[in-house]
């Protein structure tokens, strides 16, 4: 029988350490946990020589252990000593494979077979989780790695990559990208595309092949490793190459399954081992990025297992540390300590009439906001951080129409009003109590619709757009309310003033959410049926069969409607509709579209007029019938290149005309010269059709896939619809991986370069533009500052006057930034003939 | 069919102000009909203005056009700041280069009329024939700007700069394995071609494309295709004739990206030194003039 711990604590990240040097530095027995043979895996993987940031500046750290920004090393280092010196009691190598018991009594027990017993368990595993083993047989004496710090480091060897994701093919293309290595590398994919990896990745993979620099295999997995040869199963049956080294990087599995198992009571079901529901640590939904469950106290809905850390929904280290002093601290029955980011919430909240204390208001917020209704306390704590709290005086104005502003407001206390007419404002829709409003933020960076005045006193909170879309992601109730408000106003909106909310509830209760694939045909054309649709996320395309010819019409951005003509005017469809990306719609069925005409006849007559405007491109069109020709396959082609090339998610995007563009490089260099001396756009990388280039440029995508895992949201839309990163950036390089359009780069900001002044008359200093490499190091080394890598792109020119620098600098007219929906019209047509 | 999301585009696109025109037709060629008013009324001036004792620089009304002329050019000059000076404010290079084109062109009318057609061998002379061979070559430069960047871009065919030295690269290495089986005389010739600077050749060289002393082509001549060797045509002659053959294929790429780009840009050689000697010229001009007034 093992020693019983008061405390087992798993993960020796920076929440797993400070919570056991608490431990120790109070007395209580622990132990913490490694699977590693060092502490903070996590961080020991950073690359070499990482600045490790201490963001966000205004949290005081507390914690037994040290941290402050610096280099990995130095951290590293730091860590280790002062573990040392508070005598944490440390099990290495020891990977946590089941823990069962209860409060009281845990048993947990590793991979290996050892046990440790502890009344109290707390899991800081992190989000990073295990890399998928390969599952074929492994012989004695071969070498399988699941990661590769230096491909400098192996020279003369055949090496064998799996998986082709973007870290398979990084990987491959390190390891043969310099023929003196003399590796003879192949890279192995179990299908034949490569779905997973980033197109610009898969080009130059494919570019290395055909140079004959490394070996493809498609359509092959491997079957068997041996010292010095792999089996592989290929299309054409078994092959047998040489091998010394496999590279496994067939992607990692989340920790989630392993966490949910804790204590879970197990049941067959459907031939499988499944939780049994109730059991296990719960999460707040089946969502990717949700978190488990907890309490103020961070425990789980497991009593006595706690979870902590990035696991727990807080990236930053310092956020980990805190809490990792805060649960021994409960732990050990201190019931009065107040969470570290008590102070900035006591300063965000001290705005407000009442003189109410933190936790009085968290209550209030939970209890009278529809969407908060159930989201944990320390959820709701998380999402003020990232919230602005506002008190409004009766008949203040909240925001105008057409205010900058992609934020969400819920109403805490109080009422507003919403100016339904920008002509007259004394006609107002009511929202209350509990309601949100602004929600339509949600979608882009779009102007606000109408103007909202707090009609009584006000309390509401601001939820920027990220922390309103991971509430949504986490918390299904939240999605729910949003969803169902936000289809009552668009179809108030589609309608004008003329309805009131109870008019639209039977349409409302009937909508149904849909998701649907690329390139999915939603309304084909010439059919009789009748449902509206709304474009919740993504985009549509609009296409007409013209002399046997596929048209492109049109192009629906997110907060489009479409399919309500066949419904006004009872004809067939006059087009097709398909989504150009993967897309999110709402489809109201045609009937209680139709019911609601039927009981509304003057809405009707208007719904009638208001169409002629949209009949205007049909009749363009049919008018121009006969004299199509090779301008509209030119431009239906022309539209199919931009979607494919993500203009399908774009809100704007910098397009090259080469038959204007002189090659001069003059947007580059003004693109350096308006920001920090960097450049956010390779004009010559990228695709072209007949002469339209997209450059390598951000697209400032309607659903920003950069943003997806960002420690310190430093990725956010900004007033203007730009997708920008504030200066909070921890250079981790999420962001770079996760665009699909390869648009952001790592750099460190150069110093400044003398004036240009200076430059003309005596020549000092690089010249306009980006400095070359060697200049800006050298000016980095002489300045003796360090400066970080972080991440780089493009913000639309955000707070320039005059807007975006790179087209203005163009001296021929070549370059342009368009929305897409504008761009992508048939209207444009009469220009173009 | 549809509906856009209501306000949404409008604010975009004034942010944007970046209509899909060329800079010649800008804003229905604005600075064409300035240009053209400009020169009309120039015109119309010279002719109806009595001028005593003759139309020359002297005259109130040649004083008039004189001082629009050294604004007109000091001005244009100017240009080459605003490229590079990547300032703030609601103005685009394109509107610049637009002006600068047609105010240019006018300056043809302007400056002659200044002289009142006397021409000689002076200073003042000078000044007017300088600012003639910069209006030629802006000239020159306003033809390449519209002819080749259509020919630019295809022969591009979405490689970068970056991207084509690499392939070359690429190739070079397998030329150098490939060629290892070859005889001493043929494996010589393809040496001489790995080792020859390929874009060396000068300036006449770049602008032309002609680059006659080519090894790569001269490999290529010495590794003929030989039909009673046809039958092995999987030998190594015949792989390093088809690298060679790529290569000759990648250079010419490479060769021609190059023209283009110096044809765009060469004109700036003249432009730009002219300029700067004509402003020195109008120095000499004005001062002279005020001197012996
Ligand atoms: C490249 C990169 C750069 C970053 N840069 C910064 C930065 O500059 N500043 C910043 O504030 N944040 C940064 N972050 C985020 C930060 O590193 C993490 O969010 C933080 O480390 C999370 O801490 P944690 O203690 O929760 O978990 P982790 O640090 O992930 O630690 C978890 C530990 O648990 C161990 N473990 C996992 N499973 C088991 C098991 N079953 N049994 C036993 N042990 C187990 C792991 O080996 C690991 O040591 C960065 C992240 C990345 C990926
Ligand atoms: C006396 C008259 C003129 C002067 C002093 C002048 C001067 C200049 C200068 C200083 C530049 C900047 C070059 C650089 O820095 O890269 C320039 C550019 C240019 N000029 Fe002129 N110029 C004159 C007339 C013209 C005319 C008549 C034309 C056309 C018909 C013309 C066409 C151009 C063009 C196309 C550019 C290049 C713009 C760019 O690529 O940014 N110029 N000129
Ligand atoms: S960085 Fe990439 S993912 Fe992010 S908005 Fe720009 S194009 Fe989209
Ligand atoms: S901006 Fe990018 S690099 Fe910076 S923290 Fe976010 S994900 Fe990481
Ligand atoms: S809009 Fe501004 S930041 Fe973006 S590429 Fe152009 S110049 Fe650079």
């Amino acid at each position: 029988m093992p020693e019983a711990f008061q405390v087992a604590i798993i993960g020796s990240g920076p929440a797993g350490l400070s919570a056991a040097a608490r431990a120790a530095a109070l007395g209580m027995s622990h132990v913490l946990i490694e699977k590693a043979d060092h502490l903070s895996d996590t961080i020991f993987k950073y690359q070499k020589g990482k600045h490790v940031m201490a963001t966000p500046s205004s949290l005081v750290l507390r914690s037994d252990i040290d941290f402050d920004a610096g280099k990995r090393e130095f951290v590293l280092d730091t860590w280790n000593e002062q573990t040392d010196g508070h005598k944490v009691n440390v099990a290495y190598n020891a990977e946590i494979a089941s823990i069962t018991g209860e409060k009281g009594d845990f048993l947990l027990k590793t991979k290996s077979g050892t046990e440790f017993r502890a009344a109290s368990v707390v899991v800081a595993i992190g989000t990073q989780g295990n890399p998928n083993l390969v599952r074929c047989p492994v012989g004695e004496g071969a070498v399988v790695q699941y990661q590769l710090d230096d491909p400098g480091e192996y020279i003369d060897e055949h090496i064998v990559v799996i998986g082709a994701g973007d870290a398979g093919i990084e990987n491959a293309m390190g390891l043969a990208s310099d023929p003196q290595q003399r590796n003879t590398v192949t890279i192995v994919n179990r299908s034949a595309d490569f779905a997973t990896a980033k197109a610009a990745n898969v080009a130059a993979l494919r570019a290395m092949e055909a140079e004959g620099r490394l070996i493809v295999r498609i359509e092959t997995t491997a079957s068997a490793i041996d010292k010095g040869e792999i089996t592989l199963d290929t299309r054409d049956g078994e092959v047998k190459i040489p091998c010394d080294r496999v590279i496994a990087r067939m992607g990692s599995a989340p920790p989630r399954a392993f966490v949910e198992g804790i204590c879970a009571k197990f049941e067959e079901k459907d031939g499988k081992k499944a939780i049994v529901a109730g059991t296990g640590v719960q999460f707040t939904s089946p969502d990717r990025v949700a978190y488990p469950k907890l309490s103020p106290t961070f425990e789980s809905t497991v009593p006595g297992v706690h979870v902590i850390g990035a696991l727990a929904g807080y990236p930053l280290i310092k956020h980990c540390m805190n809490q990792g002093y805060d649960v021994i601290e409960f732990l050990n029955g201190n019931r009065d300590l107040k969470p570290a980011d008590e102070p900035i919430l006591a300063a965000k909240f001290a705005r407000l009439p009442g003189n109410r204390s933190v936790d009085d208001w968290l209550a209030i917020f939970g209890q009278n906001i529809l969407i908060f209704q159930d989201v944990s306390p320390l959820q709701l704590r998380e999402l003020m951080l990232d919230s602005q709290v506002h008190a409004f005086a009766a008949g203040e104005v909240i925001f105008a129409r057409n205010d900058t502003g992609s934020s969400m407001f819920a109403i805490a206390q109080g009422s507003v009003g919403v100016e339904v007419n920008p002509d007259d404002p004394s006609i107002t829709v009511p929202i209350g109590q509990g309601s949100i409003f602004g929600e339509v933020g949600l979608i882009s960076g779009r102007r606000r619709g109408a103007t909202i005045r707090a009609a009584e006193p006000v309390v509401a909170i601001e939820l920027s757009r990220t922390a309103a879309l991971k509430l949504l992601a986490t918390s299904p109730g939240a999605s729910r309310a949003v969803t169902r408000i936000s289809i009552e106003r668009q179809l108030l909106q589609m309608f004008g003033s003329g309805l009131t909310s109870q008019d639209v509830a039977p349409l409302v209760d009937s909508a149904e959410v849909m998701q649907v694939r690329a390139g999915e045909v939603v309304i084909a054309e010439g059919g009789d049926d009748k449902d509206v649709f709304i474009v919740r996320r993504g985009s549509m395309i609009v296409e007409k069969q013209i002399g046997g010819r596929q048209v492109f019409l049109s192009y629906l951005p997110a907060g489009s409607y479409f399919g309500e003509m066949a419904v006004i005017d009872g004809a067939p469809r006059s087009a097709s509709v398909k989504a150009a990306i993967k897309s999110e719609i709402i489809r109201l069925p045609g009937d209680g579209f139709m019911a609601l005409l039927a009981s509304n006849p003057k809405l009707r007559e208007r719904a009638l007029s208001d169409m002629a405007s949209r009949r205007e491109v049909n009749a363009f069109v049919e008018s121009r019938k006969n004299s199509f020709g090779s301008a509209v396959d030119m431009y239906s082609e022309t539209a199919q290149f931009l979607v494919d090339n993500g203009i399908g998610e774009a809100t704007d995007v910098l397009l090259i005309d080469e038959k204007l563009c002189v090659g001069c490089d003059n947007c580059e260099k003004a693109c350096a010269d308006s920001h920090d001396g960097l450049s956010r756009l390779d004009r010559e990388a990228g695709r072209t059709w007949a002469h339209l280039h997209v450059p390598t440029s951000c697209r400032h995508c309607e659903h920003p896939h950069c943003m997806a895992d960002c420690p310190p949201d430093a990725i956010r839309r900004g007033p203007d619809g730009e997708v920008f990163i504030d200066e909070t950036c921890i250079g981790c390089g999420n962001c770079q991986r996760n665009c699909p359009y390869g648009v952001i780069r790592m750099d460190a900001r150069p110093p400044a370069k003398p004036s240009l002044i200076q430059w003309l008359l005596f020549g000092r200093g690089p010249g306009p533009g980006e400095a070359p490499y060697a200049w800006r190091k050298k000016a980095a080394e002489a300045e003796g500052v360090e400066r970080p890598k972080v991440a780089i792109k493009c913000d639309m020119c955000a707070g320039i006057e005059g807007g975006p620098a790179c087209v203005r600098a163009c001296p021929t007219g070549a370059a342009i930034r368009v929305a897409p929906e504008k761009f992508l019209s048939i209207a444009r047509l009469e220009s173009v003939e | 069919m549809a509906s856009l999301p209501e306000n949404d585009t409008d604010f975009h696109a004034a942010r944007r102000a970046s209509d899909h025109e060329s800079f010649l037709v800008h804003r229905r060629m604005r600075w064409a009909k300035v240009a053209g008013a400009l020169c009309l009324s120039a015109f119309l001036g010279y002719f109806l203005i009595d001028q005593q004792p003759r139309p020359n620089g002297g005259s109130w009304y040649g004083y008039t056009l004189g001082t629009i002329g050294l604004g007109l050019i000091v001005w244009l000059s100017l240009l080459g700041v605003r490229k590079r000076n990547m300032s703030e404010g609601r103005w685009s290079l394109k509107a610049w280069t637009s002006a600068h084109v047609y105010l240019g062109l006018s300056l043809i009318v302007i400056g002659t009329l200044h002289t009142g057609f006397q021409l000689g061998w002076n200073v003042h002379t000078l000044a007017w024939a300088l600012m003639m061979l910069v209006i030629v070559s802006g000239l020159y430069g306003v033809a390449v700007y519209v002819l080749l960047p259509g020919q630019l871009s295809a022969n591009r065919k979405e490689t970068t700069r970056a991207q084509m030295i690499a392939a070359l690269a690429a190739i070079d290495r397998q030329l150098k394995h490939a060629a290892q089986p070859l005889g001493r005389e043929q494996s010589d010739l393809v040496i001489a071609a790995l080792e020859q600077d390929v874009f060396g050749g000068g300036a006449w060289a770049r602008l032309t494309g002609r680059y006659p002393n080519c090894a790569t082509r001269r490999a290529l001549c010495g590794l003929p295709d030989d039909f009673r060797t046809m039958a092995d045509n999987t030998g190594p002659e015949e792989r390093v004739r088809v690298l060679l053959r790529r290569r000759d294929a990648q250079l010419g790429q490479i060769r021609r990206h190059l023209r283009l780009k110096a044809l765009l840009e060469v004109w700036l050689f003249v432009h730009i030194p002219a300029t700067i000697a004509l402003l020195a010229a109008l120095f000499a001009h004005v001062t002279s003039v005020f001197y012996y007034w």
